[in-house]
């Protein structure tokens, strides 16, 4: 369970929203929609827990969370709008990084798995410099599947991604619900989940 | 908490050790550091190239180039140190790694500590190596020698631990580079006084022990106090 109470961000002086209250249950997801320059982003970075609010609290499982708290770096997988990969590094390598880094063992067959789940078989070997956006968000996906993080935190994840992108995406979404994760996703695009699932918070209106 | 929500849990064990987060990040920059050679290499050119400069300034006389060779020898490691810090958070910055590296469950001060390692193992480490060379060229005895390399490798970690703290402070300011010398230049000042006074010591007969006890002390003050200085201010530079 993901909550927020009385939450305002600011960016600069210019307050981009205040006393938003909301809950997210645990299966449930938070479309987070608004025009630009409405907060998405710097909402969404309080929830991963990198920007501490200008006023007002997050709760995940019950417990108050201050940024970079042990509690929700164990939980959270954020996939902001830079993806993280190092140009010198093969696709593969990357992702192996990526999750390492979230102290997920992973061996080589999961990467390679990993890696035809989002359909870059074919260049898994390749430098992350030769790659398209679209096939570098696909990599970002594969590292969602990896972790396994009980919360995920997207930003625009549909953003340079082909249809058979939004796919996977959407299904790695469903899949996440479905195991009783929660997911706050800030998206123009409608995700095609179970509409019972999804709760939508509109900025700026 | 809900059962869906448990279940979640043993699935996968998080691993979120210190020793993990450092090894974690020593592998990648090294790994790095090896997939851009050429990197590398402008590096220890541009100190060889700023050794070699100051003899041809003044004048080959052998007094003079065994004087001058200490303390040239420390300058040129120093601004080597320093051309390369600039990148070292900088670039995670940009790609987003420095996010997700603040946001795994490994402690960032391990994280923080493992490039600074990677740093001087692909920077200071190299330069101590090229000294033996270097020393050579401007003549100094092997006693001379053997107490630069002793000062270079208690000194060239402090200078990626200071860097470390100043290249986090301007991580994401306009013109950091610059502003990075001018933070980090006058930290490195007192390294640069006991590294070079260890070898003069040693000509004067008094013994290296003092210079080389000081910058021993001060090696362990910023293996303690630099990577807790240095995570957080990449916490405030991500805020």
């Amino acid at each position: 369970m993901l909550e927020a109470r009385d939450l305002a961000g600011h960016r600069g002086h210019a307050r981009l929203f205040s006393g938003l209250s909301f809950a997210v249950p645990a299966g449930q997801a938070l479309v987070v929609s608004g025009p630009n320059g409405t907060g998405k982003t710097t909402l969404l970075r309080m929830l991963a827990g990198l920007t501490a609010p200008a006023s007002g609290e997050i709760r995940w499982r019950g417990e108050r969370v201050r940024p970079f708290a042990a509690a929700l770096r164990q939980s959270v997988a954020y996939a902001g709008h830079a993806i993280a990969l190092k140009d010198d590094l093969t696709a593969e390598e990357n992702l192996v990084s990526l999750v390492s880094l979230a102290g997920i063992a992973v061996s080589p067959s999961e990467a390679r798995e990993a890696m035809s789940a989002v359909a870059l078989s074919r260049q898994s070997r390749l430098p992350a410099r030769v790659l398209s956006a679209g096939q570098r968000r696909r990599i970002g996906l594969a590292r969602l599947r990896l972790v396994k993080r009980p919360l995920w935190v997207l930003d625009e994840p549909a953003t340079a991604l082909d249809s058979a992108g939004v796919e996977t995406l959407v299904a790695l979404v469903r899949e996440q619900l479905a195991r009783g994760g929660t997911v706050v996703a800030a998206t123009h695009q409608p995700l095609d989940v179970d509409p019972a699932r999804v709760t939508r918070l509109s900025l700026g209106g | 908490m809900s059962a869906e929500l448990t279940a979640l849990q043993p699935a996968v064990p998080v691993h979120d050790g210190a020793w993990r987060g450092l090894a974690w990040a020593v592998a990648r920059d090294l790994r790095l550091a090896l997939r851009s050679r050429a990197e590398l290499g402008v590096q220890l050119l541009f100190y060889l190239i700023v050794v070699a400069l100051f003899p041809l300034a003044t004048s080959p006389e052998r007094n003079l180039l065994v004087t001058m060779g200490p303390p040239v020898l420390w300058v040129a490691a120093l601004l080597a140190s320093l051309l390369s810090l600039q990148r070292l958070f900088a670039a995670d910055h940009a790609d987003g790694t420095l996010e997700q590296i603040a946001l795994s469950p490994a402690p960032l001060e391990a994280v923080v500590s493992g490039k600074i390692l990677a740093h001087w193992l692909t920077t200071g480490l190299p330069v101590v190596a090229l000294v033996p060379l270097t020393g050579i060229a401007y003549q100094l005895d092997a006693e001379s020698l053997l107490v630069l390399v002793a000062g270079l490798l208690l000194g060239t970690p402090i200078l990626s631990l200071l860097g470390a703290v100043g290249a986090a402070l301007t991580l994401g300011l306009r013109g950091g580079g610059s502003l990075l010398a001018l933070l980090v230049l006058p930290l490195y000042v007192p390294v640069l006084i006991f590294g070079a006074g260890a070898v003069d010591a040693t000509r004067a007969g008094l013994g290296a022990g003092a210079n080389l006890s000081l910058l021993g002390a001060g090696l362990a003050l910023a293996i303690v106090g630099a990577p807790f200085a240095a995570a957080a201010a990449v916490r405030i530079a991500l805020d």
